[in-house]
């Protein structure tokens, strides 16, 4: 990670040919964009773009996160907003500009690490590079003469260096005089596999992702309680989020029965739990009576074959019972919406009745029934406004308002199932016929004698199933990347180099002496200079006493 | 019992955001009396050189252990070693806050913005003393203190909430994982940014000629020399600032150790992620966000083993790592909404 070796700076140009054939000048282009490519100033940049181009992804809101919000947003930057848009700016993970540049990204690091490897699978067999001839070069130097023969003195170090590569070389002197001993010692080599490790984890992390989104799929359901759900089908889901390889047949089936759910809150009105008791079936069991129970919790997912079920949401639905002029009586329940950033669940929703009885043909689309509103889990009315004060139904009731006419279901617009399309109502063709707070068991008679009832609520929940076949693999990786980028970042790699030396002769007086050795020491710190000092000291020290504790 | 507990955390807390303060100024009164000598390399040479502003300023080597100047140290000099005691008690503080916090609800004080913001605040400047009683980089005090004061303002004022139980969402032990490691390396990584600031303008005084020191070279140059004293001539308050050589250092270290745990903390996330909505990444605000500062610091790290990138442009993106880091910590919470913004605030 912190250290590459330098890269091979692009050749020169080999001596061109006296007529450059086209094929040739082409390769020539093609390898000098390899290199620049698989350059580490390339990468640097690449990085730095790569961060660049997530930060719209962070600060614009996004369709994947929040489609109404990022519609808002268009709407609200009327000018900017669809170019924006168009650019892919609301789409940052999914543009082909992202796209290009972690392309571009891993294929430079892919350049990079095929070479590194190669080199670093040579260097496993290699022995230590030989002993420079001046060592007094190195960044780390050393000289001094220690008492012992060059042999004795050359165990001793041996010795020392437990845990180094070492080489041991015998080197001729000109002039005829008593050959050197030198020893190669370098450590560190698992700096580099870490490093690898590091580098193609982040491959297999991109490819564990990319499986991820091609084979995955999200799905988002609202189940009341007391209520079954059997995921068959992309269909059978409010919101289903396929990956590109996923066309819904392959859905492996499973059902759910949503037998209770229980929240429990402070006085305060702050959550402390959220439990779902469901019945779960699956595979073979599907369409049998045998119900696998289970517990539902934040942060405590169902775990079936390869779905899994999380419990996301939670919310209320009020019940509504409608007798209708001609003596039909009905009953409705619908899910109503949490007001968002509301913690007492003031909650708002729509009844739409498309279908009321007793009328037919084009009639229907006068009398159709709309009850829109809010329901309050614990009613607290302020000059008439009812909101809620509790996120408990303590106090239930309802506000609503109610209208009749066309709702304009066969536009072919889609609509909301928490509201009604209020161009209906702007044009005229849906009118309000009443409002009024409701208690359990309170009505509304409208002038045709029509009566709502509020019967009273139950609760809903919203689940999620999530298929990501590749998830455990991305696991993997990731932990392989922290081992890799540890290893890389702890290991140091360092060089020691001796030259063993009997002490010059100073002439016939002063003949070779076999009892003294001059002990010259070069040290080079291939990654993270720092601190090598003091270390390199105690390595030049080896040659100085003998090992004891042997 | 527990509402004892949390009136002692709030006076605790009281008391280090107090000495955080007082802290800074002594450090800042040291870092602009502009007369003392950097103490790390003054500490370095076990001698108390004094050096007049303005003086000729070549040292002698001098004896190990001699004392050239009058014993008596200058006012600079004891505002400093002032600050360190005054941080030390913060630090003290600001440890028994979290720890009386955490006696108070039961549990482990990292459930909101505030406790999050404390948890940094003493991370960092336990970090700090850690980094200062080994390099004696002490001048750069005023620049880990600053973002710590910073923090600890906006936590008393801004972010305070009275102790409370977690909401069902925060109620795992992913919790504690991924909180406590993100705590922990964004304060590491405090440190390492105000390094690099320290770096970058004591570059910049050095490249203005203002100071004549010949130890300017990156620590790339082959690890020889380091810390050599380096005689002050400048008047410029940053003078007294460790060399760049420590600085880099400081900010290397600190970053190869906070690198690693922020890894761990954005994985240990992501499994969170898994078990509460669904998916392991979602690329929601705050994810992208502690992407971004990944990137810049995995940027940092190979900016400063590339030949042409070490010294300052590598301290540039270490402090681009910083300040997203910082912002993906408020912005992302207070301004975008995103599913990490029950941290406290809405």
């Amino acid at each position: 990670m912190t250290h590459a070796p330098t890269r091979p700076a692009p050749a020169p140009e080999p001596a061109p040919p006296t007529r450059p054939g086209l094929i040739r000048s082409v390769l020539a282009f093609l390898r000098n964009v390899w290199r620049q490519l698989t350059s580490m100033r390339t990468a640097l940049i690449l990085l730095f773009l790569l961060a660049v181009a997530s930060l719209p992804g962070a600060l614009l809101p996004q369709w994947s996160l929040n489609t109404s919000k990022t519609a808002q947003y268009i709407a609200d930057h009327p000018t900017i907003g669809p170019w924006l848009d168009r650019l892919g700016f609301f789409e940052v993970f999914g543009s082909p500009w992202y796209a290009a540049i972690y392309l571009l990204l891993f294929t430079s690091l892919v350049g990079c690490l095929i070479p590194r490897l190669w080199e670093f699978l040579g260097q496993l067999r290699a022995q230590p590079v030989a002993t420079p001839r001046n060592l007094g070069r190195l960044p780390h130097h050393d000289r001094r003469e220690v008492a012992g023969s060059v042999d004795e003195v050359a165990d001793r170090i041996t010795a020392g260096l437990r845990g180094w590569r070492l080489a041991r070389r015998v080197e001729e002197r000109p002039g005829g005089a008593a050959p050197a001993v030198t020893l190669s010692a370098e450590k560190g080599f698992v700096r580099e596999l870490g490093n690898l490790i590091f580098h193609f984890s982040l491959l297999g992390l991109l490819v564990a992702i990319a499986v991820g989104k091609m084979v995955g799929y999200e799905g988002s359901i609202i189940v009341n309680v007391g209520s079954q759900f059997c995921s068959t089908s992309p269909a059978s889901y409010d919101n289903f989020r396929a990956g590109l390889l996923v066309d819904g047949t392959q859905l492996s089936p499973f059902c759910l029965d949503v037998r209770s759910f229980d929240a429990e809150y402070t006085p305060a009105g702050q959550a402390t739990s959220f439990v779902a008791e469901v019945g779960s079936q699956a595979g073979s069991q599907a369409g049998t009576d045998a119900w696998d129970p289970a517990t539902l919790q934040v942060n405590d997912p169902l775990r079936l074959d390869g779905e899994r079920v999380y419990l996301i949401g939670h919310g209320y639905t009020p019940h509504f019972q409608v007798s209708f002029p001609d003596g039909t009586v009905r009953d409705y329940a619908q899910p109503f919406a949490p007001t968002p950033n509301d913690p007492n669940f003031t909650s708002e929703g729509a009844v739409k009745i498309l279908d009321p009885p007793g009328v037919t043909g084009d009639d229907v689309r006068k009398h159709q029934l709309a009850i829109v509103g809010i329901f309050a889990p614990t009613v607290f009315l302020h000059g008439g406004i009812m909101t809620s004060s509790y996120p408990a139904a303590n106090n239930p009731g309802v506000a609503v308002d109610v209208y009749r006419g066309d709702l304009g279901m066969e536009g072919g617009r889609s609509q909301s199932v928490f509201s009604i399309d209020t161009n209906q109502v702007d044009k005229g063709a849906l009118v309000k016929q009443a409002r009024s707070n409701l208690m359990p068991g309170e009505s509304i008679t409208l002038d045709d004698g029509t009566v709502i009832t509020f019967t009273g609520y139950n609760e809903w929940v919203s689940l999620q199933t999530s298929f990501d076949p590749a998830q455990g693999w991305a696991l993997v990786f990731a932990v392989t990347l922290l081992i890799g980028l540890m290893i890389s970042l702890v290991i140091k790699r360092r060089r020691v180099w001796f030259r063993l030396t009997p002490p010059p002769a100073g002439g016939d007086a002063h003949p070779v002496r076999a009892d003294r050795t001059v002990v010259e020491v070069g040290g080079l710190a291939r990654t993270d200079q720092a601190g090598y000092g003091e270390e390199f000291d105690g390595l030049a020290a080896l040659a100085d006493q003998p090992v004891v504790n042997r | 019992m527990s509402q004892l507990w949390a009136d002692i955390s709030d006076l605790a807390f009281e008391a280090a955001l107090a000495a955080y303060i007082v802290a800074l100024v002594c450090y800042a009164i040291e870092l602009a009396s502009r007369r003392a000598v950097n103490p790390a390399e003054a500490m370095a040479g076990g001698r108390a050189t004094l050096v007049r502003a303005g003086g000729s300023g070549s040292i002698d080597p001098g004896v190990i252990g001699r004392v050239e100047s009058a014993p008596v140290a200058p006012w600079g000099v004891r505002f400093g070693r002032a600050a360190v005691v005054v941080t030390v008690i913060g630090a003290a503080a600001n440890v028994i806050s979290i720890v009386t916090r955490g006696l108070a609800v039961g549990r482990l004080p990292l459930a909101n913005m505030y406790e999050f913001v404390s948890m940094i605040c003493a991370a960092a400047v336990i970090t700090w003393l850690i980094v200062l009683a080994r390099t004696g980089a002490r001048t750069l005090g005023t620049f880990v203190l600053t973002p710590v004061v910073i923090l600890a303002v906006v936590a008393g004022t801004k972010l305070y909430v009275p102790a409370a139980p977690v909401v069902p969402a925060l109620n795992s032990y992913w919790k504690w994982i991924h909180v406590t490691t993100i705590a922990i390396s964004s304060s590491i990584l405090l440190v390492s940014g105000a390094a690099s600031v320290g770096y970058l303008l004591r570059a910049r005084l050095e490249r203005s000629g203002r100071l004549a020191t010949k130890d300017a070279q990156p620590v790339a140059a082959g690890g020889v020399g380091g810390d050599q004293a380096s005689p002050v001539r400048s008047r410029s308050m940053l003078s007294v600032l460790p060399s760049m050589v420590t600085l880099d250092r400081i900010a290397y270290r600190t970053a190869i150790v906070g690198f690693p745990i922020f890894t761990f903390a954005v994985i240990a996330g992501a499994m969170w992620a898994e078990v509460a909505w669904g998916r392991y990444w979602g690329w929601d605000p705050k994810e992208t966000c502690a992407f971004v500062t990944w990137v810049f610091y995995a940027a940092y790290l190979h900016a400063r083993s590339t030949a042409g990138w070490r010294g300052k442009r590598a301290a540039w993106i270490c402090v681009l790592g910083f300040v997203s880091m910082i912002f993906n910590l408020f912005f992302i919470n207070m301004v975008v909404s995103g599913l990490h913004s029950y941290a406290g605030l809405n």
